[in-house]
Order: structure tokens, then sequence, then C-alpha cells
């Protein structure tokens, strides 16, 4: 089968900091890929770069079989890449509502969306709502509440919504549980398998090992800026995962096991 | 899956309903803070109407004529032109010096365009908001694509600017008779309109209209929006879907298409086009922001903060003038309200909300 997003021989430097290093990178349809590493392994390098967010220094991205030049995050959004950075990328100041539809706003229809370029506030609004209820983030009591007046786990399931909403062809989590409490952790996870059975395959990064062990179909190991192994979690058990991650143990030879 | 996540099973049966709480004991103090803390533009709002009634109170009716009033607004319609020009850049936490410069140069450039090389006045007024705009274009390309810090280009640009007007216009003045005889559409600004006793220039009513299109285009359109989001956070902003390059370069543009549009409005405030006018106009924009509360940093604020922050140093000036006190005066008071405003903002934005 041919891999849905595909990189081979991603190199990212940072000066004199090597983030990626000759790092090959595979997504099958319909599949959930965990990415796995220590910290600073370069795992969100690695998704930023299939994701348009920084250019490659060398390497190519394939999306479909095809070779593609993301020159920033809104070519892969347009192509139905959707990503929850790290950081979130939200701006403070601004409503939930204006945040989930920044760089794609509804206009209002007919001669006020059309020549004065009216956003259609209510219908946005109303959007952002229900996608915020889909996930269970019962808490945010105001749609136009400014994201900074949110928790750091609202903000990040407000960042998640907006992904799952959007999202047509991949969809990226960097960490997206990392401060979600127990009921909004469960249901992104439900959320991503919901996001599978619709056919749209998943990157998930995240340290939560029973997590990544109960969703995801394979797991790229990364280590020192390169895929170190794939592994299937029905194969190992999650302390070999963390033995190759940290190096402890030798990863299994043939590289594409999985 | 061995650490069975038992404790999971609590969640069934837990609440899906949208948080709801009573607010009737929130304090006025309180909703105030929110008030202010949402919209912005409510302290100068405020400060204006205190000084407005505190110099009605000294002054009379000498002060609360239709006359002073709407003279007020004469005198501020430079200033609240510009300061649009440099809200919308500060909103992207830039900062633009070169404002006053370009002004001037549009200005020498409708009037000799006109004079020196016989164009109709119409197109001579074009160029001059097509050297407004090329300027803008140069600052926002610099800033936006070379990544040069704003704070450095406009001071470049502002020596380049001026330095370049003084050069074309060879420090020659077009008088403002020659102006009324063969080119008054270079003056339309200056027409008035009576109503009574007050008196509307087109300036003003410019001004006015500009604030309202600007206030309209940041709330209510996706380019307003990624206005703010730039100057919020600009990584972020290019994350989550704006041309960050785009946004920078078309604001700085539509600084220079406003500031030309001051230029020419300067003509008919002075009747006159002359290289060496405006001199001021950088520092004054800066401080109608500034006490309109919109935030040097970026993000915050809006553009009718910086209209009621120009009302206000206009209402100070004439009041103290009508009182007979020194000018000085008047510079004292905008400088503590200039730390004032500055301090205000960041008690609100400590408000917990
Ligand atoms: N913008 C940057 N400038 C300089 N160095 C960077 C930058 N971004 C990442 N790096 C470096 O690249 C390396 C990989 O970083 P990356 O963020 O990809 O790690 P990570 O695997 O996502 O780590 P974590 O689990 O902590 O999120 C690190 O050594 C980091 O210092
Ligand atoms: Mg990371």
């Amino acid at each position: 089968m041919e891999p849905i997003l595909k990189g081979r021989g991603l190199v990212k430097r940072y000066g004199r900091v090597t983030a990626l290093d000759h790092c090959d990178f595979d997504l099958y349809p319909g599949e959930i890929l965990a990415v796995i590493g220590d910290n600073g392994a370069g795992k969100s390098s690695l998704i930023k770069a299939v994701s348009g967010a920084v250019i490659p220094d060398e390497g190519d991205v394939y999306l479909d079989g095809k070779k593609v030049n993301f020159h920033s995050p809104i070519d892969a959004r347009n192509e139905g890449i959707e990503t929850v950075y790290q950081t979130l990328a939200m701006s403070p100041a601004l409503s939930i509502a204006d945040n989930m539809f920044m760089g794609r706003e509804l206009r209002k229809p007919g001669f006020r969306g059309k020549f004065l370029r009216q956003l259609d506030r209510p219908k946005m609004e109303k959007i952002a709502r229900d996608k915020l209820s889909e996930l269970g983030l019962m808490t945010i009591q105001n749609i136009n509440q400014a994201v900074e007046t949110l928790s750091g786990g609202q903000r990040q399931g407000v960042a998640v919504a907006r992904a799952a909403a959007f999202g047509s062809k991949v969809i990226i989590l960097d960490e997206p549980t990392a401060a979600l409490g127990v009921k909004e952790s469960r249901r992104v996870l439900e959320l991503i398998q919901d996001v599978k059975s619709r056919g749209i395959p998943i990157i998930l990064i995240s340290h939560n090992m029973p997590h990544v062990f109960e969703v995801a179909d394979r797991i790229h190991i990364h280590r020192l800026g390169k895929r170190l192994c794939v592994i299937k979690p029905d194969e190992y058990t999650m302390s070999d995962a963390v033995a190759f991650m940290t190096g402890a143990k030798e990863p299994p030879t043939e590289k594409n096991a999985a | 899956m061995s650490t069975d996540q038992n404790f999971e099973t609590g969640l069934q049966g837990s609440s899906n309903k949208v948080a709801e709480f009573d607010n009737h004991d929130a304090s006025f103090l309180k909703r105030f803070q929110h008030a202010l803390h949402v919209t912005p533009s409510l302290v100068p709002l405020i400060v204006l109407l205190i000084s407005l009634i505190i110099f009605g109170v000294l002054l009379g009716s000498k002060f609360f004529s239709p006359f002073a009033l709407t003279l007020i607004l004469q005198q501020v319609a430079i200033v609240g032109i510009v300061g649009a020009a440099q809200s919308v850049v500060i909103l992207t936490a830039g900062i633009d010096l070169s404002v006053g410069a370009i002004m001037v140069l549009s200005s020498v450039v409708m009037g000799q365009f006109t004079f020196r090389y016989g164009l109709p006045p119409e197109l001579a007024v074009a160029c001059g908001l097509a050297c407004g705009a090329i300027c803008g274009f140069i600052n926002g390309w610099l800033i936006a694509v070379m990544k040069l810090p704003p704070f450095i280009v406009t001071l470049g640009m502002w020596q380049i600017i001026l330095a370049t007007n003084f050069l074309y216009s060879a420090n020659e003045t077009i008088r403002s008779q020659d102006i009324a005889n063969q080119a008054p559409l270079l003056q339309l600004f200056g027409e008035k309109i009576k109503v009574g006793g007050a008196v509307f220039t087109y300036g003003v009513i410019f001004l006015v209209l500009l604030v309202l299109m600007l206030a309209y285009v940041l709330r209510h359109t996706a380019w307003g929006r990624h206005v703010y989001a730039v100057g919020d956070d600009p990584e972020a902003a290019e994350l989550s879907g704006v041309n960050v390059k785009r946004i920078l370069i078309s604001v700085y543009m539509l600084a220079g298409v406003i500031c030309a549009f001051a230029g020419w409005a300067l003509i008919g405030r002075i009747g006159s086009v002359s290289p060496t006018s405006g001199q001021l106009a950088n520092i004054e924009s800066i401080t109608a922001v500034v006490i309109g509360g919109i935030s040097l940093f970026g993000g915050r604020g809006s553009i009718m903060g910086m209209f009621f922050g120009a009302l206000i140093v206009g209402v100070f000036t004439l009041g103290l003038r009508l009182l007979g006190a020194d000018a000085q005066w008047t510079f004292l008071l905008i400088g503590a309200l200039i730390i004032g405003a500055v301090a205000v903002d960041q008690w609100i934005r400590k408000v917990s909300v």
C-alpha cells in the first residue's frame, strides 16, 4: 500500500543543532500512527516538516505519492492536513470562535458578505460551540471568551476541536492530551477513534504510553533526529518501547518490521 | 493494557451540560473592570467626557459652544487621520515613525505634480496617494520579507523620505492663493460646512468616516481579525493559517495611503503646500494611539480609542488655551496622560476576567 504521507531523508538544522537527521517517515491510509521519543528527539520538528511549518533543509515530502513543497502551514491546510502544534498556535486576545476559524472565516451570505466582506459571527459561534460540545468541553461558558482567559487544558481542547473540525486528509496531534484532565483526555482518545472511523489517518505524538498503546496501529519510535524503528503495539510491551526510544535496548533489526 | 484505566469508569454519567453560573453577586467594580477589559476604548471615552465636563464648568459657554467644540475637531483632523494609520500599524505590534514624512512627501507630490508638471489636479492627487502606497510598501516589504524591526525600518525611512521631500521640492512652498486659483481640488479638505455655529471641514468628515470604516473592517472582516492575530503572536498566526507577510505588507501600505490622505487634508488645513510642515505628526499620532489605549505590544485596543485619544489632546489644548494657561501646561498634562494611560492599561490587564 502506498503511504498517504511520506517523508524521505528529511534534514532540519537550527544553527549547530540538528533536529532531523535524514529522517524517513510513513503514514498509511486510515491508520493511527503514534510517534514517541525522548524530549528533544525531533518529533515536533518532524511533524512541522511534513505540515509546512518548517521547510526542511534536505529531503522530500510526498502526499498520495506526489512530491509536495509546502511553503507554509496554509499550503498543507489547503491539502487537508490539519495540525495541533505543541504550542497550540492560538491568538490569546481573540475569541474561541475567531481562533477556530482563523484563516477560513465564514462570511455572511449575500451583499454584506460579498461586498462588505462581513463575517458571519453567529454561524461561526454556533459551529464552534458544537465542536466543543462534541469534545465534551462543557466547562467553557462563553464562546466569545478570549482564549487567554481559558485554562491550559481548555485551550488545548479548543485546538484539538479546531483540527478535528477541519482536517479532511490527515490530522496531526502534537501532544494533544498533555494538559488535559481525565475526562477530556478520554474524549480526545474517543475523538481520535472517531476520526479514524471517518477514514482519516492520524499522527499522534504523545509521552503517555498507555494512551499510545491503546489507540495506535503502529508506533514510530524517534531517536536522535531519525526514525529508529516502527513497532506494532501488540508485538511489544510498553517497557520495550521505552527501552528502544531511550537506547537501553537494540531495536528490532528490520526497520519496517511492522 | 496492563495498567487498566479503571479510574475512568468514574466518567459514566458525567454531566454534559454547558457550565452555567449565577453572576448576580458580581460587584459593580468587578463588572466595570470586565467592561473595560472587553471594550478598551471605554477608558479614553470616560477621560474625554470628564475633561469635557471640567473645561465646560471652568469656561462655560466659551468652551461649550458648537463653534469651540467643532474647532477641536478641526484641530485634531490631521493628527486623527495619521493616528488612524498609526493605529493599524501598532495593532500589528509594529510602529511607523515615517508617517509624518509620508504625509508631507505625498502633499508635496500632489502640489508639485500639479504646478511643476501641469498635471490635472485629480491625477496629481492620485499620484500623491500612490506615493504614500509605495512608501508604505517599502516599509512593509522590509519588515515582512527582510524581517527587519519596524522601529529601525521606519526610523530609516523617515530620514530617507524627508530628505527626498526636501531634495525634490527644493524647499519650495506653493502659495495658498495659487492653489486656490489654479487647483482648488488640492484644498478640498479645507472646505467647510456650517450647521448653526458648528463648523465642519471636509477633513473632519473624512476623519470620522475613516475611523468608522476602519472600526468596521478591523472588527467585522477576516483581514481585521488577522491584523489582531499578527499583533498578538505572529508565529501562532502563521501556524493557524494567516498569511503574516501579506497582512504586514498590506497594513503598512494602507498606513501609507492614509498618510497620503492626511497630506491632502494638510493642504486643505494650511492652504499651501509646504515641505517643512507636519513635522510633529509622528509623535502626536503615537500620543493619540497610546492615550487611546492601544497597546504598543500589539493585538489589543481599538481605533475608536485612538479617536478619543486624539480628541482628548484637542480638548486639553483648546481648553488650556482658553483658560490663558502657558502652552507648556498642555504638554505637561499630555505627558501625564500618556503615562496614566499605560498604567491603566496594565491594571486592566492584570484583572483576571
Ligand atoms: N526553533 C528552534 N530553534 C532552534 N532549535 C530548535 C528549534 N526547534 C527545535 N529545536 C531543536 O531541535 C531539537 C528537536 O526539537 P523538537 O521540538 O523537534 O523535539 P521533540 O521531540 O518535539 O521534543 P518534546 O518531546 O520535548 O516536544 C531540539 O534539540 C531543539 O533544541
Ligand atoms: Mg515536541
